[in-house]
């Protein structure tokens, strides 16, 4: 029925041709802007299975981008670099004898990520999805905590240097690209409409013979294995990580993006990643020194967050569809013909 | 006998829905389970469909105990059921509603869906004619592309009955599927049940308040009154039967 | 270990103990009657703490207005919120109104933070809450017994409201079915919105507390202190009251002793709850009071 649509081909030629373009003519700023949307892109299309697509409220990415960030660093320093970096302990063996190449080193991110995705899942998802909020809200703590307090593993708070800048925006779009295609495949596939189903009515869809549990593991399993791998990307585009990087403003920043796009629509993800990361350079006005009409308002830094929750908040009470609703771009198309 | 009902009770927090309760139901029989409000109907459809898990007793469908199994493999095993308020999905179009029946039998995993591997084709075109043919015999083809909910009250009931058939279920259970109707469209519904009954070879078993549509199409019918079996054999002798008439009397609404 | 060490941990345990009981509490009954997990909750209890801490270090005013001022700006707060975030979602999908609450939590966080800087504050402790009295070696400050015996005073109180007011029985009832309660006649948004001012007055004593015990404030203590309210209520039973304080107390109690006992993992203090948020999960869900929300779902 999906075979690779005409549709598909073009988007991605078109999103390949721009990459190409990006990555060979504009400078230095624009393009990290560029891969810092790239690497977005995968997180907030991801999250969005899980929130928008699935219904299950998460606050979940904060702590597996802490994960798949701290994997690939570790696994992309060579054992000398270690040694030299750890300076509270010594790393831990198992920690030397891993040395990857990029492409290895962000599916184990992924793997790992996903791995402890489904330990939380079992226990949350064996009641309803309920406490998956509180749970991964507080999981995004205890990932800080542990990395912390184990300085063998993780240099404690001192964090990682000198991770390889490995990052072009051939990785990052490219990445961002196979990923959105992935999650449009299962989106599209009998376990994206039982996703749909446990959004729609949950106990619905268990009653006419949906495994509900499952397809939540799924959808959050899928959801973290992408952002562990975005997080893997995040390291080598910062190549500086420590534990305070991943707080939970990151997770906020993208609840936004895919409140904003739409609950439910990848390309309202997409859109809403444009918008939002770009926006959030130009607020950054706002956390600098405030000089109106000749008043000097001082500097409130934390302002633009106070926006950034206002706007979240606005759109929820007011336009809970957010630009897209939950419609993809080839639905709008599919509508224009008939 | 397809279904059994063994001696099933049910208690919520001291009150008792269902106090041991017995009955049967045989193999292509239309079978109605009447009585006045909160005499435990809905919750023996939650029983039997494991929704709920009984305090007491057990099921059995076709000779397996069916008692302690999750909700959604009672599906997989043959019972499919219908809901009082209508549940469709209602981001979903009619063809979709009915894809999620069929669930359970389209056959490809995660990864084959993620790298549409051949079967994720064949199964998918497979499961779309099965839908397409049970939206045919249920006349909805026409709505097969529109949200489910945007259609009219009586196409939602028709609709949520051919996500039941979906499920390609030995029975199914409706609850009040005639509630809302008006009389020619409760006549056509019965038409329709009948229908169902012969060309999928299945056993139907309902709870309805609409005595003259139960009289016309059940072959049985079991009467519950504060969670007890009062009566249970063919609907002209339970009109007659002093207990159901009781039961009935001290119900205003059916006095 | 020796006795009196131990002893000394057991009265610890229970101040810190009543302090996330009296958190817990606003959760618990917030989930109740909204089946929402509030995360604003944990930034009222902050508010509450701010204000008391604006009325005694900045205005200068005594601690007894200053718990006043405390009580009036979480009430406000919690009031509001619900409002003008929750209310206009009464009948919106249950995502909606969690991403609203995690958008009101921010909202508090930040809008403090750029009222008082990032930075933090210590909260002005009288000295008499400090003095040390010393009996047979275990060591208490006024506040290690103020604490428990405000929290139980309390808790006795809202016991009492909840099962022999009119009020009180409505806020049950709406605890149990929405429905229900609208045929009886009972406003559900004026008895939402008590439960909110109980919740939020409950909240500012404890952040009060907590600024007695930990004097170190910041517009970021919410979330953590409001996380590990929040398992205590699932650990009691989220839904009751007394579960909120049995929770509390275990908790306290856990946190304590595992510093106590190992005092080199003091680190991973902040993790007790969440281990006991997921064996919950586990084990009984419904806590160890266990309230079934899950009833008549078709």
């Amino acid at each position: 029925m999906q075979k690779p649509s005409k549709n598909t081909i073009i988007y991605t030629t078109l999103a390949i041709i721009f990459l190409i373009i990006a990555q060979s003519f504009f400078d230095d700023y624009t393009v990290r802007i560029l891969n810092n949307i790239a690497i977005f892109i995968i997180l907030a299309t991801s999250y969005n299975l899980i929130n928008g697509i699935t219904g299950q409220f998460s606050l979940e990415p904060n702590g597996f981008v802490a994960i798949g960030a701290y994997v690939t660093a570790l696994v992309l320093l060579t054992p000398e670099m270690k040694m030299d970096s750890f300076q509270l302990e010594d790393p831990h063996p198992i920690i030397m004898a891993i040395n990857l190449s990029l492409i290895p080193a962000l599916l184990l991110s992924g793997v790992i990520a996903a791995g402890v995705a489904l330990m939380l899942a079992y226990p949350v998802f064996r009641v309803r999805g309920d406490y998956l909020a509180i749970v991964t809200l507080g999981f995004g703590f205890i990932i800080k905590v542990i990395a912390i307090n184990s300085p063998a593993w993780t240099n404690g708070a001192i964090g990682l240097n000198d991770i390889p800048s490995l990052i072009n925006l051939y990785w990052t779009g490219g990445i961002a690209i196979i990923t959105v295609i992935i999650l449009l495949n299962i989106i599209y596939s009998k376990y994206g409409r039982a996703m749909k189903a446990v959004r729609d009515d949950e106990d619905a869809a268990a009653a006419i013979g949906v495994n509900t549990m499952k397809i939540k593991t799924y959808a959050f399993g899928t959801s973290a294995f992408f952002e562990g791998v975005g997080g893997g990307l995040l390291a080598i585009l910062l190549t500086t990580i420590s534990p305070d990087l991943f707080q939970f403003f990151l997770t906020f920043q993208l609840l936004i993006i895919i409140v904003l796009g739409g609950l439910g629509s990848m390309t309202g993800a997409i859109i809403g990643t444009f918008l939002v990361i770009g926006g959030s350079e130009w607020l950054r006005f706002l956390d600098a020194n405030i000089n109106l009409f000749g008043f000097d308002f001082g500097a409130h830094p934390g302002l633009r967050m106070v926006v950034f929750s206002i706007i979240l908040i606005i759109v929820m009470l007011f336009a809970r569809e957010g630009l897209m609703g939950k419609k993809e771009l080839s639905d709008i198309f599919k509508r224009k013909v008939k | 006998m397809i279904l059994e009902i063994k001696n099933i009770s049910k208690s919520f927090g001291g009150v008792h829905a269902i106090s041991n309760t017995t009955f049967a139901v045989k193999k292509k029989q239309i079978y109605g389970i009447i009585g006045p409000n909160g005499a435990g109907k809905t919750t023996m459809f939650n029983i039997i469909t494991g929704n709920y898990k009984p305090t007491n007793g057990e099921v059995f469908l076709d000779g397996t105990n069916i008692t302690n199994l999750k909700n959604y493999k009672i599906v997989h095993c043959g019972i499919a059921r219908t809901f009082q308020s209508i549940r469709l999905f209602k981001t979903m179009t009619v063809l979709e509603n009915l894809m999620i029946g069929m669930d359970h039998d389209i056959k490809y995993t995660y990864l084959e869906s993620i790298f549409r591997l051949p079967r994720f084709n064949k199964e998918e075109q497979k499961s779309h004619q099965f839908a397409t043919e049970i939206l045919k015999n249920l006349s909805l083809l026409e709505f097969k592309d529109q949200l489910a909910t945007s259609l009219s009250y009586g196409n939602q009931r028709r609709v949520e009955i051919a996500r039941a058939l979906a499920t390609q279920p030995k029975i199914l259970l409706l609850d009040e599927p005639a509630a809302g109707m008006n009389h020619s469209e409760t006549a056509q519904l019965a038409t329709l049940l009948q229908k169902i009954r012969d060309d999928y070879d299945i056993t139907i078993l309902l709870i309805e308040h609409d005595m003259k549509f139960v009289n016309h199409l059940c072959d049985k019918v079991l009467v519950l009154d504060y969670g007890k079996a009062i009566f249970e054999g063919h609907i002209s002798d339970a009109i007659k039967n002093k207990d159901v008439i009781s039961a009935y009397l001290g119900d205003k609404k059916y006095a | 270990m020796d006795i009196l060490n131990f002893i000394q941990q057991v009265v610890n345990g229970i101040s810190v103990g009543s302090m996330y009981a009296l958190i817990a509490i606003g959760y618990t009954m917030v989930y109740g009657v909204l089946r929402l997990i509030n995360f604003a909750h944990g930034e009222i209890m902050m508010v509450g703490a701010f204000a008391a801490f604006m009325a005694m270090g900045v205005w200068g005013l005594p601690l007894f207005i200053a718990i006043i001022i405390a009580i009036s700006f979480a009430i406000l707060t919690g009031v509001l919120t619900d409002k003008i975030a929750y209310k206009p979602l009464r009948s919106a999908p249950r995502i909606s109104l969690l991403i609203t609450a995690i958008g009101v939590s921010f909202f508090l966080q930040n809008t403090i933070n750029v009222f008082v800087g990032g930075t933090a504050r210590s909260f002005p402790v009288a000295p008499f809450f400090d003095k040390v009295i010393t009996i047979n070696s275990i060591v208490f400050t006024p506040t290690l017994i103020i604490v428990p015996v405000i929290t139980l005073s309390l808790l006795a109180i809202l016991l009492f409201v909840l099962h022999k007011t009119k009020y009180g029985m409505a806020i049950r009832a709406l605890a149990f079915d929405i429905k229900t309660v609208s045929l009886m006649g009972v406003n559900s948004n004026q008895i939402i919105s008590l439960v909110f001012v109980i919740g939020s007055s409950l909240a500012a004593v404890g952040g009060i507390f907590w600024a007695l015990s930990y004097p170190i404030l910041t517009p970021y203590i919410g979330i953590m202190i409001g996380l590990k309210a929040f398992a205590a209520a699932v650990l009691g039973g989220i839904g009751s009251v007394s579960g909120a304080l049995i929770g509390g107390f275990i908790l306290g109690f856990a946190e304590v002793m595992f510093v106590a006992f190992y005092p080199e993992a003091g680190g991973y203090r902040d993790a007790i709850a969440f281990i006991f948020l997921i064996l919950v999960l586990l084990v009984k869900p419904t806590g160890i009071m266990g309230i079934n929300f899950e009833k008549s779902r078709f």
